[in-house]
Formats: C-alpha cells, sequence, structure tokens
C-alpha cells in the first residue's frame, strides 16, 4: 500500500476531551475555514515557506534550506515565536507521519485507549490518510477493538464523508452558527453544508456530538438559540450536544477583545435545551 | 526535663486538639522518653542523620505497626476474651467487627484494616434486602468515621462483584468522608467490568477507592491471603508488618561518588545498617514487649509468625538524578530512558539484597520491600519512587515511566495519578486509565481529580476544607487532617497544581 503521508501539528497520546474514554488525537495541520475564535489558530494554514519565522527562531530550529523551512525538533524550546509571525496561521513545526509511524505509536499506548480521534485542523482535509489508517487500524487484529472519531467542521462534501464513514465509529460536528452573516462574520464561510453533513451522519448512526461554541452577543443570542434548538430537535432529542464557551486562552487578535462566555451563561443555555426536551447535554468541565 | 514538660504542658493545652488526641501525643512522648533499643554506633549515627529512618514509631515499640486480623476467626468463634458470641445475622456480625476494632492495634493507636468486608459480611446478608443493607452499611460508615478518625484505616472488597461491595462503593459514594479509607481488589478473571466501573466512576466523586492488582498481590502472598492497609502496603492477613524502616536514597547517593560507588559500597553499607535497626526494634517486639501474649494470637486472630519487615525506600527520583549529575548526564528520572534504568537497576539492587538478607521473626523468614510515600516533615526528597510533584508527565506517560518498577515492591508502591477535571465528562477514560495501568503491572491504580474537597495527600485523605478549618485553628475532628495541614504548608501542595505529597504519617506532636 503506497499510503500518503500526514501533516500533523501535534499528536496526544493521552486526552479525555476528545470522544469517548482516553484517546489519542492527531491534530491535522491546515483548515479550510478560518475562525476568528479558533483556540489554535496555528493550526489553520500550510507552511508556503516563505521563511519569516527562520530570523525569529533564537535556538536556531529553524532554518531554511533549498528554499524550504526546515524543523529541527531537537532544537527546539517551544517558545511559539514562529507561530506569532507567521503571516498566515500556519506553522513551520509541523512533522510527517505514515500509516506505520502512526500504528506503531498507538501499539505503545495501546493499553490504556479506548480508541483514536483525528482533529484539527480539519482532518477531513487529509481524507485519503485518514481512511488508510482508519482502514489498517479496522484490519488489525490487537487493534481492532479501538474505535476511531474524526472531530470535524462538516465542510468535507457527501461523497467524501461517503468515503470515510464505513471505517469511521463517530463524528464530532462542529456547527458554527445559523445566520448566514454572522457564519460569515465568524468563519469567512458559509458553514451551512454542516447542517446536512449532521442528517448524513446521523443516518448512518456516526453522528456522536455535536458541538456548539457559545460567543456571548454571537452565538448565544435568541435566534441562533431557537434556531439550534429546531436543529437538534430536527435530529432528534436524545442528540448529544455538547456547549462549548468561548475563552481566550489560544485565541488571537480581535477574538481577545471579545467577552468570554462565563459559566452562568451556558448553564442558561442548558436550561433552554431542557425545556426543549434536549437533555444530553455536555458542558466544560472547567472555565479558565 | 524542663524541655520536655514545657512540651507535655503545650500539648495539654492545645485548644486545637481533642482531649483523645491530646492522650495519643501524650503516649508517644511518654515513651520516646524511654532510652532507645540499644543500637551499635554506626547505625544510631546514621538514624541521627536520618539517612536511615525508623519513621519515628518510638523508642519502645510494644505493638506491631501494622495488624491484620483475620476477622473471619471472629465471627465465626465469637471471642472468649471478649465474650462475644457467635454472630447469628448481619446486625450482630456487623457490631462484633466494631466491638474487634477497638482491640486492634497499630502503630496509630487505631486499627488500619477493617477487613474483607464484602467476604466477611456476605453470610450474613441471606434475606436482607438492598435497601435493608444498604442502612446498614450506611450506620457503619458513620460510625466508624466518627469514632476511628483516621484515614489511614482501611477497608477492602473485592475481586467478585458481589451486593455487599455494591453497597459499600454506593454508601461511600454518597458519605464522601475521610474515613475509612478503601480499596477494590481487581482480578480481570473474577472481577465484572461492571463493578470496576463502579469502582472508577466513584474515585470521580470522591478519590476513593484504590483498585488493587489482585494478580498480582496473590502471586506474592500465600493461601491465607494479603490485605491493603494505610498507603497502598500490601501484607499477610492474620499478621501485618512489625516495622517500617526506610533508606533515604537521596542521602546515599550525596554520599557517593559515581553510580557503581553507591551501588557497590555506600547503598550496600547502609542497606545493612537499616536491617540491624530493623532487627533491633523486631526484637523488643518479640523478646520483650509482650505483644504476643495477647487474646489476639491465642484466639488465631492473628500468628506471630506472620508478620514481615518493611523495608522501605524514597527519594529515588533525586538519588537518580544525582547520580547522573555526578556523571554529567542530562536526562532526569520519570522522563528520559536511562535515567529510568538507572532507577530500575536500583531497585533491582535493593530488591536482590533483601531477598538474600535472612530476618528473624519474619514472615517467611524476609523483609519486604516498600516503596514508602514520605512523612510529612520530608523536604526536597519525592515520596518513595515517585516522580517530583508537579513535574509529572501525563498519566499515560506516568504510569509508562514507572510500572517496571513495580515488580520490585512486593509489600506496596505509594503511587498517586493525578487527573484532571475534564476526566469528569468522560468517566469510561478513567476506566481505561485504570485498566491500562494494572495491565501494564502497577500493583495499585490510585488516582486523584482535581477539584474534589477530598484529596489523597498519600494513602490518607484529607478534605480541602478541613485543612483549611485547621489552619484556622479550630481543630479537626479526624486525625490526619493535621498531618495533612502539615504537609500542606510544608509542601505547598494546596498552591500547586492538582498535586498530591506523599506524606503517610506525621509520626509526633509539633
Amino acid at each position: 500500500m503506497n499510503s500518503p503521508l500526514a501533516t500533523l501539528n501535534k499528536i496526544l497520546t493521552c486526552s479525555f476531551v476528545d470522544g469517548p474514554g482516553n484517546r489519542l488525537v492527531l491534530f491535522f495541520q491546515g483548515c479550510n475555514l478560518a475562525c476568528s475564535a479558533c483556540h489554535n489558530p496555528y493550526t489553520i494554514g500550510i507552511c508556503d515557506h516563505c521563511g519569516d519565522c527562520v530570523p525569529a527562531c533564537d535556538p536556531g530550529a529553524l532554518t531554511l534550506q533549498s528554499n524550504k523551512v526546515i524543523f529541527n525538533p531537537a532544537l527546539c524550546d517551544q517558545c511559539d515565536a514562529c507561530l506569532t509571525i507567521c503571516p498566515i496561521s500556519a506553522s513551520p513545526m509541523t512533522t510527517q507521519f505514515s500509516v506505520d509511524d502512526i500504528l506503531a505509536l498507538i501499539r505503545i499506548h495501546k493499553p490504556f485507549l479506548g480508541g483514536i480521534t483525528v482533529s484539527g485542523g480539519e482532518a477531513t482535509m487529509q481524507a485519503d490518510f485518514v481512511k488508510d489508517l482508519f482502514t489498517a487500524i479496522k484490519s488489525a487484529p490487537d487493534l481492532s477493538d479501538l474505535t476511531c472519531f474524526i472531530d470535524s467542521n462538516g465542510m468535507l462534501d457527501i461523497a467524501g464523508w461517503q468515503n470515510l464513514l464505513p471505517v469511521t465509529d463517530g463524528v464530532m460536528l462542529d456547527i458554527k452558527a445559523f445566520a448566514m452573516d454572522l457564519q460569515k462574520e465568524l468563519t469567512g464561510h458559509d458553514t451551512s453544508a454542516a447542517q446536512n453533513i449532521a442528517r448524513v451522519l446521523l443516518k448512518a448512526g456516526k453522528l456522536y456530538e455535536i458541538r456548539y461554541l457559545l460567543i456571548p452577543g454571537k452565538t448565544d443570542n435568541t435566534a441562533e438559540l431557537d434556531q439550534l434548538v429546531a436543529f437538534i430537535q430536527s435530529l432528534g432529542l436524545d442528540t448529544k450536544v455538547r456547549l462549548n464557551a468561548f475563552q481566550h486562552h489560544g485565541v488571537r487578535g480581535l477574538a481577545l477583545d471579545q467577552d468570554i462566555m462565563p459559566k452562568e451563561g451556558v448553564d442558561a443555555v442548558v436550561e433552554l435545551l431542557a425545556d426543549a426536551g434536549i437533555h444530553n447535554v455536555t458542558t466544560p468541565a472547567i472555565y479558565q | 526535663m524542663p524541655e520536655i514538660t514545657e512540651k507535655l504542658r503545650k500539648i495539654t493545652n492545645d485548644p486545637t486538639l481533642s482531649p483523645a488526641q491530646k492522650a495519643h501525643y501524650l503516649a508517644v512522648e511518654a515513651e520516646n522518653m524511654l532510652p532507645y533499643p540499644e543500637l551499635d554506633a554506626d547505625v544510631q549515627e546514621a538514624l541521627d542523620d536520618r539517612i536511615i529512618c525508623d519513621m519515628f514509631e518510638g523508642h519502645a515499640p510494644y505493638k506491631p505497626r501494622y495488624v491484620l486480623p483475620d476477622y473471619s476467626i471472629v465471627l465465626k468463634n465469637g471471642s472468649d476474651y471478649l465474650e462475644l458470641p457467635v454472630p447469628q445475622n448481619l446486625d450482630e456480625a456487623i457490631n462484633t467487627l466494631m466491638i474487634a476494632y477497638h482491640h486492634v492495634p497499630s502503630v496509630t493507636g487505631m486499627p488500619v484494616y477493617l477487613g474483607d468486608l464484602d467476604n466477611l459480611l456476605l453470610p450474613f446478608c441471606d434475606g436482607v434486602s438492598d435497601d435493608a443493607l444498604r442502612q446498614k452499611i450506611r450506620l457503619f460508615w458513620r460510625y466508624l468515621d466518627r469514632t476511628l478518625p483516621d484515614a489511614f484505616m482501611h477497608a477492602n472488597i473485592g475481586p467478585s462483584d458481589n451486593r455487599v461491595a455494591r453497597a459499600i462503593l454506593e454508601i461511600d459514594a454518597e458519605l464522601g468522608q475521610v474515613a475509612p479509607n478503601l480499596t477494590f481488589l481487581y482480578d480481570p478473571d473474577t472481577s465484572t467490568e461492571d463493578i470496576l466501573r463502579l469502582a472508577t466512576d466513584n474515585i470521580l466523586k470522591c478519590s476513593k477507592p484504590h483498585i488493587a492488582n489482585h494478580p498480582v498481590h496473590k502471586a506474592t502472598f500465600d493461601d491465607r491471603g494479603y490485605g491493603i492497609v494505610s498507603c497502598y502496603n500490601a501484607l499477610p492477613v492474620a499478621g501485618g508488618s512489625s516495622t517500617l524502616t526506610r533508606i533515604n536514597l537521596k542521602a546515599v547517593a550525596e554520599l557517593s561518588d559515581s553510580e557503581s560507588h553507591f551501588l557497590n559500597e555506600v547503598l550496600p553499607r547502609y542497606m545493612d545498617m537499616n536491617f540491624r535497626l530493623t532487627e533491633t526494634r523486631i526484637s523488643y517486639l518479640f523478646d520483650q514487649s509482650g505483644f504476643f501474649d495477647s487474646f489476639l494470637v491465642s484466639e488465631k486472630w492473628i500468628d506471630r509468625d506472620r508478620f514481615t519487615a518493611m523495608y522501605g525506600i524514597y527519594a529515588m527520583a533525586e538519588a537518580v538524578n544525582i547520580l547522573q549529575d555526578k556523571a554529567a548526564l542530562e536526562g532526569r528520572y520519570g522522563f528520559d530512558d536511562k535515567a529510568n534504568d538507572l532507577g530500575l537497576r536500583i531497585s533491582k539492587m535493593l530488591s536482590e539484597a533483601v531477598e538474600a538478607r535472612p530476618l528473624k521473626n519474619a514472615w517467611q523468614g524476609r523483609a519486604m520491600l516498600h516503596s514508602q510515600a514520605g512523612l510529612s516533615d520530608d523536604i526536597e526528597a519525592t515520596p518513595g519512587i515517585r516522580i517530583p510533584y508537579g513535574t509529572e508527565p501525563d498519566p499515560v506517560s506516568h504510569v509508562q515511566a514507572l510500572a517496571p518498577q513495580h515488580q520490585y515492591y512486593p509489600s506496596g508502591v505509594s503511587e498517586i495519578l493525578t487527573i484532571d477535571e475534564t476526566v469528569k465528562n468522560n468517566p469510561e477514560a478513567l476506566y481505561q486509565l485504570c485498566k491500562g495501568a494494572l495491565a501494564s503491572g502497577f500493583r495499585e491504580f490510585t488516582a486523584n481529580v482535581s477539584s474534589n474537597d477530598l484529596v489523597r495527600v498519600t494513602g490518607y485523605m484529607i478534605r480541602l476544607s478541613d485543612v483549611q478549618k485547621f489552619n484556622d485553628q479550630k481543630g479537626s475532628r479526624t486525625n490526619t487532617t493535621g498531618l495533612g495541614a502539615e504537609a500542606a504548608d510544608l509542601m505547598g501542595i494546596l498552591d500547586r497544581k492538582p498535586r498530591v505529597v506523599g506524606h503517610e504519617l506525621s509520626p509526633g506532636y509539633t
């Protein structure tokens, strides 16, 4: 099998917040949205080797060789100066992995894992790799009990999902907003296709969770919440909904002027959903 | 004398202590006015320098450190000495145990072992409804916490999935008490996944129980079995441990020039001295104290041949890092494979040396190596083989770094995993971590979830709100809160990210 390589920003070998149980999480580099409230904005762009970050790297972990930015992790002191200076919200600190590399890593951590989750960035932009990886996990006798989950913004088209779903156990799907102008303001794009994708996933029995980020004055107004309620009701009252609360850690730029979402505000939305019969709602364990 | 009378006066007048707590500290001081059993000059010097340590157990060992009675004997036979008839129903069985506990000493003066409660009580549960069972356990638990308020006191349940074990887990989470401490013995062949889930769900609510690796412990002991008491100590049932002594590996490393000097000369010298200290203490207990003339022996609750000696070590992390420095190596214990390998070589050497040394009046003629949690006044010395406070990697990396160590410590490893609160939304993750840790060879899975008011400060639990109250001079009903407060002040545990310090015991009044 001549598999493509994945460009990853980060691998977590222990996560409690990316699907059921303890999960190994692959954060893919690159996203097809550009959300202003993104909590890891350096995963959005793909490095175009402009070299702006090289002089910013004090320990010399970044060098320009044959017009390519080369990253030496051994020298990196994780100061993140390169991420701050990058003009396109990319990261020079990515690494390429083969399916076999990832399988070897999963095997080391297997006794502790419920499964693996691909996140990002937007993992489905590297769907060929995701499919190869999930297929390899499902066909390896020592790994086949692990579940394979995707954390996605739903921008992949239906044909793309139909290709992935046979080897996927569950999808955590972001719904960004309902009003078109708000979608564009928050993400730079029309994201309404994600609502249709939710129905496709539901029909396939693969919709694990709808995720909705509460941003004060934006996604928590009455019109938005009414549409959220109607949308969830259309999927079914048992649908698992995860409410996230906008906070400042990780975000950049103008989003730092945006108020954070307090626990009281989240609790009020939980109550609203409960009144509408939507009861399978998870809220943040910590606000900070 | 003026110094000691001043201290005794301070104890009697301390507004933060109850009369019972004062009586205990006064007794400790009185015992320590006696001369220590005779030690040779080298051992005395090492003890004075605290390179070896007797855990301040006292100058005249008149009771074993830990006593684990076989309570099935008193439930089956009653007791002539205590004038107890054979219990006929669940009320009488619980009442018999409640009385029995008051006659079982330990280093703290309170029992550390309450028995394998589900196996003890199950035969009395026929015809008792689940509601009635829960109510009886609820009152039993309330009694234990209020009359024997020491969080070293430990009940065991499992490995089978049974209604008593389930009722205990349910009530323990409902009440959220400091005492008793609780261990579930997990055996993948006997326990159901369901009851393990109940146990790990309880950890999210009240940081209890510990989960013990039953197959590993079972293979260490004999057919009469073992119990888990105090801080993750695995000891023979119908016996216990006469004493716990320990070596400060950090201090030994400081006296060494290199790894080979440490392993071949300095550590063997201090190990020998720690053995001599152990022998002296055991000899007093067995030959002079008269402890084994007790009805506990004549009625066969305990057997004098079943007391081991716990041979403790601590500050492995500092020892490894000091030896790495002396070899001009940068790798740190817990993070670097070479440093971790050095830690393993040290543990292997310790284990072989303990195995090779015959010990009189010890179960199977040998001491048992123990990764010791610490005392509340240990400073800059990490408990046992743990990774230093506040620097631990994620829980999985943590387990993977330390799992190979566990084979060398048959009487237990004090280890606590700190889990961040996000796990509260995902209990399945804690269950998987637990299974992974045990499958990797951990003898014990113990976790603290950060926002719980009940927090483990090693093997014992404290309430963070109690520590606050204690520091406000209001005193605490439970004995271990004082220890937690002392540890919290010295080590700054409450300022750190969710973290537990390893302090098993603060032995005297300070």
